[in-house]
């Protein structure tokens, strides 16, 4: 026992020791003029931490923008997802001991990245938030905020429920952490004028969101519509429809190659697009804008990436789009 | 003379024996390979920031993986540990934030519920002889379901927070959410916390009557009983300890964070117990070290953080970190096979 110890102290001890090198002084100041900006040498780094799993639809859109814009500038852009607020706000801690030029983050439980934001602000690294969170952003340190009210989108949504004749809504809300969600239904609650049900499914299962939403519809017929709040789950919520023989009409939150192949067979009414291709894209673009030639969009106002409809009008154009991971 | 020369030889062979039986040896080698891995690769793996950042996963991980490890000597499994974490904190937070609780008061109420969840399962293990792998698998499912639906029912929302308005916040605080300042490095309290529990189980295994009736009870419980040893309540005893170290856990994460979400912890069960394995522990009881299970917290802490280092692509994380845990698995194995082949 006593020789592991001394095995682990000493494993520390020579860590702690040949440490101290670290990058090369990177200084907050960009450069003294925009000039230097087309030249790949400079090896800036953004970091890109949100609160989406790695592989789930919606993040991989954001994260192709970011890589995207990374490629554009020339500058390396790595990006980490975790659901888990305590493993978000350790990325970021990690972020910052890498002394990172930029970090974009996702807050969809500000509360909890509060922290681990503040040190990343307290030791000069331009943050910029995304999606989530637009509340905390300013308060934060944020150098801006891109994203899309959830309120605002949600509204657009039950007006447009509303004008399809809708009177009892099904929202079905996919993880269980995120307040966005929420205030996603609470909008279309807000602008229905009629009631709305929530409907707590888990996106990791989408066998289950099939057979929950399936049951929800038989055993209320009065149901005459259903708001998904992410593709995947309006996919899977769209063979509860065939499968109960309901006629319920379906609206979903965000935007897959599946959804608007069902936009265009009429299965799915429309799409609210928040079009997170920007919501990695712009973070990237203003980070580095900011590094080279500092400047900030809209005095650190949010910008909207959304809310768009796409409807069966104009889903034959972003059919392509989306099917290459860009819409 | 010659029989002078047989001692010295049996003295020797002594020495070497007593390093390499200890189950926590093939996990120290594990942990020196992988460190070895990312350090040579990642300059700031090895700095002080990088170890505060990957020691900050194992501190906690580390906590869990003790509990656990002791739990797996005595021949049980509690896959509600993880949620437990989420309860814990959660009972914390909305006393304090709803119902005006001082912290330090919230936090003895959520020590309390812990307590009582613990007793539960080693109530319903002992008393049904159901398998611990069920029964815990019924008190997970029913604690995720009921951090949701209390949580939805009192707040509206998914998540409660606003612990930092609370009184007593900046006190409780300070002493398990906080960080330390080490030669201009922020470490986290919760380091010293897993330190002092590895330290207490350690002991608690090693020197004292409850750690041999905790290896009797998992190596041979009916042979345990037939000579006396209170197998039932070192089970109960031990699924309360697992609790404390969930509650511990819970509130280190709410105080750090001030907010709790509905649905934290889950899944996190099983790392532990992949923790407390890489660590040394049998999945058939009887056999394990508190100490080998922190190390195994050490070895995922740096996986886990490595990879991200190195700037692998996050889409590959999982497998990564899939793959260098069975083969720091394979490591220990390897190391414990040599030590019997040396042992005989």
């Amino acid at each position: 026992m006593k020789r592991t110890l001394i095995a682990i102290a000493l494993a520390g001890a020579l860590a702690g020791c040949s440490g101290g090198g670290g990058a090369a002084g990177e200084s907050a100041s960009p450069p003294a003029a925009g000039s230097s900006a087309a030249q790949p040498a400079t090896a800036e780094k953004y970091a890109v931490i949100t609160h989406g799993a790695v592989g789930d639809s919606f993040w991989d859109v954001v994260k192709n923008g970011a890589e995207a814009a990374g490629k554009q500038y020339g500058v390396t852009v790595t990006y980490q997802g975790d659901g888990d607020p305590g493993k978000q706000s350790q990325l970021i801690d990690q972020a910052v001991s890498e002394k990172v030029d930029g970090v974009v983050v996702s807050m969809a439980n500000p509360d909890a990245l509060k922290e681990a934001i503040g040190k990343a602000v307290a030791a000069k690294i331009p943050v910029v938030t995304i999606n989530s969170g637009a509340d905390s952003a300013k308060a934060f340190g944020a150098i801006t905020h891109v994203g899309q009210s959830e309120e605002v989108a949600g509204r657009g949504a039950g007006e447009q429920l509303k004008a399809a004749g809708v009177t009892k809504l099904l929202c079905v809300i996919h993880e269980a952490g995120n307040v966005g969600l929420d205030q996603r239904c609470k909008g279309a609650e807000a602008t229905l004028g009629g009631t709305v049900e929530r409907l707590q499914v888990d996106v990791s299962n989408l066998a289950d969101v099939t057979s929950k939403v399936t049951a929800k519809l038989q055993s209320d017929k009065a149901v005459n519509g259903v708001l998904a709040l992410n593709p995947a789950v309006a996919v899977a919520a769209r063979d509860s429809i065939k499968d109960s023989g309901s006629a319920a009409k379906l609206a979903t939150f965000d935007l897959s190659g599946d959804v608007v192949g069902a936009i265009k067979a009429g299965e799915i009414l429309f799409a609210v697009d928040q079009q997170q291709y920007l919501q990695g894209w712009l973070p990237i673009t203003f980070l580095h804008l900011y590094k080279t030639n500092l400047n900030t969009v809209g005095g650190g106002l949010p910008v909207n990436t959304g809310p768009g409809f796409v409807t069966k009008d104009n889903a034959e154009q972003v059919a392509k789009l989306a099917e290459s991971g860009t819409r | 003379m010659t029989s002078a020369t047989a001692d010295e030889r049996l003295n020797d062979v002594g020495l070497v024996r007593r390093l390499l039986i200890r189950p926590e040896l093939g996990a120290v080698v594990g942990a020196i390979v992988v460190f070895a891995f990312f350090a040579g690769q990642s300059p700031v793996f090895r700095s002080a920031d990088g170890i505060a950042n990957w020691l900050d996963p194992a501190a906690t991980l580390g906590i869990m993986a003790v509990a656990v490890a002791l739990l797996m000597i005595g021949g049980e499994f509690d896959l509600s540990a993880g949620v437990l974490t989420g309860t814990s904190g959660l009972v914390l937070v909305t006393l304090a934030t709803r119902y005006g609780f001082n912290v330090w008061l919230a936090m003895a109420a959520g020590l309390v519920v812990a307590l009582a969840i613990g007793l539960l399962n080693g109530l319903m293990v002992t008393r049904t002889r159901l398998p611990s792998f069920i029964v815990t698998l019924g008190t997970f499912l029913m604690l995720q379901g009921l951090n949701l639906g209390v949580t939805k029912a009192l707040t509206g929302t998914v998540q409660v927070s606003g612990l930092a308005r609370a009184p007593g916040y900046e006190g409780a605080r300070a002493v398990f959410g906080g960080t330390i300042m080490v030669g201009g490095t922020g470490f986290r309290v919760a380091i010293l916390w897993w330190l002092l529990v590895t330290a207490v189980a350690t002991w608690v295994l090693m020197r004292s009557r409850a750690g041999n009736w905790i290896f009797a009870v998992g190596g041979n419980d009916v042979a345990a009983r037939a000579v006396g040893v209170p197998a039932g309540r070192t089970k109960i005893a031990l699924f309360m300890t697992t609790a404390f170290a969930a509650w511990l856990v819970g509130s280190i994460a709410a105080l750090r964070y001030t907010s709790v979400q509905a649905n934290i912890g889950i899944g996190q069960e099983f790392i532990y117990i992949i923790a407390a394995v890489i660590g040394g522990c049998l999945l058939t009881g009887g056999y394990g070290s508190a100490i080998g299970a922190s190390i195994g917290a050490v070895i995922f802490g740096m996986a886990d953080k490595g990879i991200v280092f190195l700037n692998w692509n996050a889409d590959w994380f999982k497998f990564f970190l899939g793959a260098m845990l069975v083969l720091a698995t394979l490591a220990n194995r390897l190391v414990r096979r040599y030590a019997e082949e040396v042992k005989h």
